[in-house]
């Protein structure tokens, strides 16, 4: 028999505060991280929004209560201090530790160094120790070290779904009872290179990201970091401590389609629900909530609306894109949308989908616009969608 | 324009890395998309590249993509027509 | 959790992309790194569907598709995927272009440098909609890999599954992490790596796919019992402590093991690691090594998995790999032990 996984612990940093209380709040008050580039460097700075994380490395390195900022990315800084938020937040140092494990998610690793010191790596040594800093495992071998955690460590790497696989990875261990603890999620700074590559593709909105909108352009690219913590439901109950909800379900699907683009009807999105659903033993009437992937592309937002259709058909439940809060997170997208969905469970909220005008005239629903509160949401579905066609869809329930 | 559409294949074949593709397979009329060579979005804007970099040419919305990259033939006529523009 | 390994498809330094023969000869290399021997690409890949595929992708397709073939598989249940570095040559063609100014990137070389590209791009070659996933930790790369695909199958999500790992090395990579002491400086002779007496290993490259099944085949190697890795030991107390629980969950003692693979790569920081399990636990063992077949690269265990499958299939052991040299008579169970830099240490245990 599968064990239950349940959440006990939650940190998060975007665009929209530097821990889960300012989150919450900015969520509540409907404020948006988007905005101008105050950090980043990249040619393109005034040509598009982003919802960058308002605070520099040093910055960043003094809320990880950290003495040397030499040797960090900022890609690190961010997942150090998610992760120890939501290590606090389950007060695992409080109770006897057991099988824990970290599962990370990246999609570009350190390259917010990397890329500023590659000239200096071709022709001097003065930035040698920022080599490896490159590799993906870089930020997740910081937060094991930070956290002491070294009973299973791993870094996961599936573009706009990364992290949301992390968080289905770790479900899965729990479940089968290799691991009893697992801290999950995922971390990703802003880079001209991710500016660049998608500016390449012609896929960021000049204006900020009206996910569902008849309008929209694209998307915006944002940053920061989110960590959740699993447990099985025995490593829970030790301490007296609080549980958030349940990790119920959880699929992956590969649209084996095209590199870059969803099919027309949403397939890979459709099946990744699909098999969500059957893991957690729920029907499609069962969801009260899906916090969409809702990037604001073309091409993902018509696919994805119409994998809801088809699949809910007749019973769509409220749906909203939170992308126009917190920008899209690449890699870190996942655990960031599973916590605001959590939220919406234990605040008895949905969060409205921001900027949006004009509905699509394709889709028979039209997603939330305004927040709703005061409402009791029992079960909810986070999607995330990435490159190659990798598509993951969560299911959270109530406790 | 006759050495314009001989020059574009080749320019073509080399930005889309077409390895055993000859600019003599390439009729100038026949679609680049779908049925023709095969080409997909990202083909699309990697001849909006090609046309910046070797033409000085800035398209904006790649959904005018579709009209000016039917075949090479079209591209020609799109260079001449706004190059001496 | 046992997995009957039913398939390989492996491009490396060697000779060793056809799966009816096993390592005919030993190719010598004197050079700075060793680099994967290509087959030709266009007789697995349509070159239009390979236009933009950089050479990575291509070794990565190609060795699926071997590894699919020798088992006699079309359409796997899931596709598993271990890079360390993902795609090197088209991360650098994005870094050299921003260097130049942002104004004229094309889109290709970002889409492939996106890791899971080799995962996904498999999947379109084989229009399969199943479970695909991507493991980018240095030396836990391939082994994360092998341990979803095992948890698949355990879990009844999967009959099979098509694992792999793969790494490339460039020029220019080698030049800037060669300054983070990762490489040794001077070219290298690989059939004398071990006494070089140097600082720094000799990199390589590969890529070797597997098609793990939970159940025997015609085409079967070996079985693939367990894996595990462990993240940076305290001293090697605990890592032989780690490595006898391991053998002993799997009901193994250390003297029923008929060889240990171990990961030697010729840097004499790290190589005392070997040395010190090597007069320790495993005194009394067959010691055998490869870097100097494939060179050290995040998946290199991929080379070794292959090594021991086909040692365990074909019941020998090429001279070619010992470190010393015991009498055996049957070669019933493997452990392939790899540790890089002393942080990432992983075992893989194999049974006929």
């Amino acid at each position: 028999m599968a064990k239950r996984v349940v959440i006990t612990g939650i940190g998060i940093i975007s665009s929209i505060g530097s821990n889960l209380p300012e989150t919450i709040d900015s969520v509540l008050a409907s404020r948006s991280g988007i905005g101008k580039l105050k950090y980043l460097d990249t040619f393109h700075r005034d040509e598009y929004p982003f919802a960058e994380v308002p605070w520099s490395n040093s910055q960043l390195a003094e809320f990880a209560q950290l003495t040397d900022l030499a040797g960090y990315s900022r890609n690190a800084l961010l997942g150090l201090i998610a992760a120890k938020e939501a290590f606090a937040h389950a007060r695992l140092d409080q109770v006897p530790r057991l099988r824990t494990g970290l599962i990370s998610a990246t999609t570009v690793g350190g390259m917010d160094r990397c890329e500023i010191y590659y000239k200096d790596f071709l022709t001097n040594d003065s930035k040698n120790q920022y080599i490896d800093v490159y590799d993906c495992a870089d930020s997740t071998e910081k937060i094991a070290d930070l956290l002491g955690i070294g009973d299973y460590v791993t870094t996961i790497s599936t573009a706009c779904s990364s992290a949301a696989n992390a968080l289905l990875l770790g479900a899965r261990m729990i479940r089968s009872g290799k691991l009893d603890r697992v801290v999950a999620g995922g971390t990703e700074a802003l880079t001209s290179f991710h500016v660049n590559g998608f500016n390449a593709l012609k896929i960021l909105d000049k204006v900020p990201c009206r996910p569902f909108d008849a309008n929209r352009s694209g998307i915006t690219l944002g940053e920061g970091a989110a960590y959740l913590i699993l447990e099985s439901e025995e490593a829970a109950r030790a301490g007296n401590r609080e549980v958030f909800a349940e990790l119920k379900g959880y699929g992956n699907a590969c649209e084996a389609f095209h590199q870059t683009a969803s099919t027309p009807d949403g397939k890979g999105a459709y099946l990744a629900m699909e098999r969500a659903l059957k893991i957690a033993g729920l029907k499609p009437s069962d969801i009260d909530y899906i916090n969409a992937h809702g990037t604001g592309t073309d091409n993902n937002d018509i696919a994805e609306g119409l994998a809801i259709e088809r699949l809910f058909n007749g019973t769509i439940p409220k749906v909203s894109s939170t992308k126009p809060f917190t920008g899209h997170m690449t890699s870190a997208a996942g655990s960031a949308e599973a916590i605001l969905s959590i939220l919406c469970l234990t605040h008895r909220m949905i969060l409205p989908n921001l900027n949006l005008e004009s509905p699509m005239p394709e889709l028979s629903f039209t997603p939330v616009r305004e927040l709703i509160s005061d409402l009791d949401v029992n079960v909810v579905m986070s999607n995330s969608f990435g490159f190659g066609g990798n598509n993951t869809s969560l299911i959270f329930k109530k406790i | 324009m006759e050495e314009l559409i001989e020059k574009l294949k080749k320019e073509v074949i080399e930005q889309l890395n077409l390895e055993d593709i000859s600019p003599e397979d390439i009729e100038a009329d026949s679609p680049l998309f779908g049925e023709g060579l095969g080409l997909d979005s990202i083909d699309a804007l990697e001849l909006i590249v090609l046309l910046e970099k070797n033409y000085g040419l800035k398209i904006e919305d790649p959904k005018d993509g579709k009209k000016i990259f039917h075949s090479i033939r079209t591209m020609a006529e799109y260079i001449t027509e706004h190059q001496t523009a | 959790m046992t997995a009957f390994i039913n398939g390989i498809g492996l491009i490396s330094p060697q000779l060793t992309t056809d799966p009816a023969v096993f390592l005919p000869e030993i190719v010598e290399y004197t050079a700075d790194y060793l680099q994967a021997i290509n087959p030709n690409y266009k007789d697995y890949i349509n070159p239009i569907a390979a236009r933009r595929m950089s050479r990575l992708i291509k070794m990565g397709i190609t060795s699926a598709k071997i590894a699919l073939s020798d088992a006699g598989c079309q359409m796997p249940d899931a596709i598993i995927t271990g890079t360390g570095l993902g795609s090197v040559e088209d991360t650098e063609k994005i870094l050299s272009g921003m260097n130049e100014g942002e104004q004229l990137m094309n889109p290709t070389p970002f889409i492939q440098s996106t890791y899971n590209t080799i995962s996904s791009q498999i999947a379109i070659t084989l229009n399969c909609h199943n479970y695909n996933s991507t493991y980018v930790h240095r030396a836990f790369s391939f082994e994360s890999a092998l341990q979803d695909a095992m948890l698949q199958i355990e879990e009844g999500m999967a009959d099979n599954a098509l694992v792999g790992g793969i790494d490339e090395m460039t020029d220019n990579h080698l030049q800037i992490t060669r300054k983070a002491g990762h490489w040794k400086m001077n070219p290298v002779n690989n059939l004398t790596l071990l006494s070089s007496g140097t600082q720094g290993a000799l990199a390589g490259e590969g890529a070797a796919y597997y098609l793990l099944g939970n159940q025997r085949s015609q085409s079967t190697y070996c079985t693939l019992s367990d894996v595990k890795t462990i993240y940076h030991p305290k001293d090697t107390e605990e890592l032989e402590t780690s490595i006898l629980s391991f053998l002993s969950f799997n009901g193994l003692t250390i003297d029923q093991l008929d060889a240990v693979i171990m990961g030697y790569n010729g840097d004499i920081l790290f190589d005392t690691v070997y040395n010190e399990l090597g007069s320790g636990i495993f005194m009394q063992t067959q010691k055998l090594w490869y870097k100097h077949l494939c060179g050290e690269y995040y998946t290199s265990t991929g080379f070794a998995l292959w090594l021991a499958a086909n040692i365990l299939k074909h019941q020998l052991i090429p001279a070619a790999i010992k470190v010393n040299n015991l009498p055996s008579d049957r070669l019933q169970h493997i452990l392939v032990y790899n540790q890089y830099r002393n942080v990432n240490h992983s075992l893989l245990l194999l049974n006929r």
